[in-house]
């Protein structure tokens, strides 16, 4: 596997992380009839971080400028991704459409076979049966929760202005080297192992929808900043092994994937809360801990 | 009604009375044929090509293949969906034979006992006894050896034969492949004047009809046989499940990609032994396009996307004029993107601005 094209930046993680299981619940007194999402609450952190999207500049694709971001509130997020079971019963209440999904997959997987319209069906029914307000993360959150397993933005790395098929060939390349094999069928959860913070199957196969719209963007010639962007919020991002954008309705990873490449092989998500009031001062305060 | 033992065995009765008719068997024992020099060749698999002169040395030679057949299961998508494949010397589809006008294609067929199937081999380029069929039908455990006079230039089909239902049945489990008949001098383009190319590459379109459970999913058997009568049911709906080249989904993308440079003359042969296809080079053309695959008609030229009829091999020659990535696809786009029929070609070298350039990138729509 050839690092060099992944970015796999040495991601400055120094994110304190807190297990918010079941126990914790019955301290907040949460009053659903679902049995509550074991999740992690991020305190702090930073990263450095591609922007998702297309840049250009003076006519020319360039690489996704890296930022340092900041953690700047608690991110609460679930440890897993959201199960098939808790899916189904989505549909069976009658707040999802069912799953795309045929295959025999085992009882404790991820749903599969979802799209960002499915994924935010699921929230705002969640958020109903639990009494909080769950909501897919943003692009950027799920870098923070992904950590060391973020993989961000695939690209060229070459960048000829007076050829532009050397950025599609050693694009292709770079993905030929990873040499990564198929791996369709999901697994049950935990199969890809923890992350650093605690949370469990980030990278494996299955791509996790964002709330972060696709979006191109024109740098300023002068390097001043953004001269332009057009947003296509009818394509979101989603992360996983790599960066992948698709369109909303899409939720076969295979169809909607990239036009050249290795798409991904499933299509999931998991969902963070906003948490209000005492509570989330009661996390603030955590913090300080 | 008849039973599976006797649709595998039953057509091979039928076919060995073809096989019966004792003249067509006897060696071919003139003095002018056994003055012929031998040449050996060993095969390779597609999408490449055993070397090969394009204009013949000497004079009409008796070249000397080797096939064996091989059952076995073979994973043809991402998901794993398995084909009970039939083929020919081990892949889909078989390896491509080149030799030259009024050359003998000598053939050995070997058909091991671990399989268990007849088969035998159709040559649409050979005259007579069903292309060979009828003289080379081989059960496990025996071996045959044809030869043919190659007579007629041009890309031909070869294929499984073994009677009845068994043959469409084995052409898609694999059973299919391809020989180029070269003129003695070469290929020729449209006015008569010698054509070259500088790289090969033998493409073989299948169709598959892989049965499904009753949630959709694709079914898989312990043994061919097992799954023959599901097979055929799906096969007599006449809709494939898969449409792919060289028998995998990803046999010539990615790792596989076909490599050729800006300037380079590519002759690309594209086979389909039971089904329509018409090839399609995003972002290239068909220089000269063999579209019924026999050399003695000039060929076609400028071609966006040729036609392939099922039952022939054509062939066309480009010379890339600009690097990238191109998508080689059978332009039923929905059998190259949905059902799998997709080829890469990575093609290095310098770009041509003359030939294309982006004037101004993607940007906000002008207001004023």
């Amino acid at each position: 596997m050839s690092l060099f094209i992944l970015k796999v930046l040495p991601v400055a993680l120094a994110a304190a992380a807190v297990p918010v299981g079941l126990s914790l619940e019955a301290v907040f007194g949460d009053r659903q009839s679902h049995p509550i999402a074991m999740t992690v609450v991020l305190l702090s952190g930073s990263i450095i971080y591609p922007t998702p999207g297309e840049f250009l500049k003076e006519g020319r694709p360039q690489g996704n400028p890296r930022l340092e971001r900041q953690l700047d509130r608690p991110l609460e997020i679930m440890a897993y991704q959201v199960g098939a079971a808790d899916y189904a019963d989505c549909v069976s209440a009658g707040g999802c459409q069912p799953a795309q999904e045929t295959r025999a997959i085992p009882s404790k997987a991820p749903v599969t076979g979802v799209s960002y319209l499915d994924a935010n069906a699921y929230a705002r029914w969640y958020s109903e049966v639990t009494g909080d307000q769950w909501r897919l993360p943003s692009d950027e959150e799920w870098a923070f929760a992904a950590a060391e397993r973020f993989a961000g933005e695939f690209e060229g790395v070459e960048n000829d202005a007076t050829n532009p098929a050397r950025r599609w060939l050693t694009s292709y390349k770079a993905e030929v080297d990873l040499n990564r094999k198929p791996d369709p069928m999901p697994k049950s959860r935990g199969s890809f192992g923890f992350n650093s913070l605690g949370l469990a199957d980030f990278s494996g196969n299955v791509w996790e929808w964002t709330s972060t719209c696709y979006v191109r963007t024109t740098l300023a010639a002068d390097g001043s900043g953004v001269a332009s962007s057009v947003d296509n919020c009818g394509v979101h991002v989603l992360e996983g092994l790599h960066r992948a954008y698709m369109s909303n309705f899409v939720s076969d990873g295979k169809s909607g994937g990239c036009a050249v490449g290795t798409p991904p092989d499933n299509l999931g998500f998991r969902l963070v809360r906003d948490r209000s009031g005492w509570a989330s001062d009661l996390l603030s305060h955590l913090r300080i801990i | 009604m008849i039973t599976r033992r006797e649709a595998l065995f039953g057509a091979a009765i039928g076919a060995a009375a073809v096989a019966a008719l004792p003249a067509f068997s006897a060696p071919v024992t003139k003095a002018d044929i056994r003055g012929l020099a031998r040449e050996k060749i060993k095969l390779v698999a597609p999408p490449f090509v055993h070397p090969h002169d394009q204009v013949a040395k000497g004079g009409p030679k008796i070249v000397e293949f080797t096939i064996t057949i091989e059952e076995k299961p073979l994973v043809i998508d991402a998901d794993g969906t398995t084909l009970n494949a039939m083929t020919y010397n081990g892949s889909i589809p078989g390896p491509l034979m080149v030799v030259h006008q009024d050359d003998y294609l000598e053939l050995t067929l070997i058909n091991p006992d671990t399989n268990s199937l007849a088969h035998n081999i159709d040559f649409h380029a050979a005259t007579g006894a069903l292309g060979g069929g009828g003289l080379t039908l081989i059960n496990p455990g025996e071996q045959v050896t044809l030869r043919f006079k190659a007579t007629r230039t041009g890309t031909f089909v070869y294929h499984c034969a073994p009677g009845g239902a068994m043959i469409p049945w084995h052409v898609v489990s694999g059973m299919s492949g391809a020989i180029m008949v070269l003129p003695r001098d070469g290929l020729r383009n449209d006015k008569g004047e010698p054509a070259r190319y500088d790289k090969i590459f033998y493409i073989g379109e299948n169709d598959f009809y892989i049965p499904r459970d009753e949630k959709g999913n694709f079914k898989s058997y312990e043994s061919a046989g097992d799954g023959y009568d599901d097979i055929v049911k799906v096969m007599r709906g006449l809709i494939p499940t898969h449409v792919l080249f060289n028998g995998k989904v990803g046999s010539l993308t990615g790792d596989n990609a076909m490599k050729a440079k800006v300037g380079e003359t590519v002759l690309i042969v594209h086979s389909q032994a039971n089904r329509d296809t018409r090839p399609h080079l995003i972002g290239g053309h068909g220089d000269y396009v063999w579209e019924q695959g026999k050399f003695a008609n000039p060929p076609a030229k400028d071609l966006e996307t040729w036609f392939i009829r099922g039952g022939s091999a054509g062939s066309a020659l480009y010379t890339f004029l600009q690097p990238g990535v191109y998508a080689y696809v059978n332009h039923n786009l929905i059998e190259a993107v949905e059902l799998g029929a997709t080829a890469h070609f990575m093609v290095e070298g310098e770009w041509d601005a003359d030939l294309m350039t982006q004037v101004e990138a993607p940007k906000p729509i002008a207001t004023n």
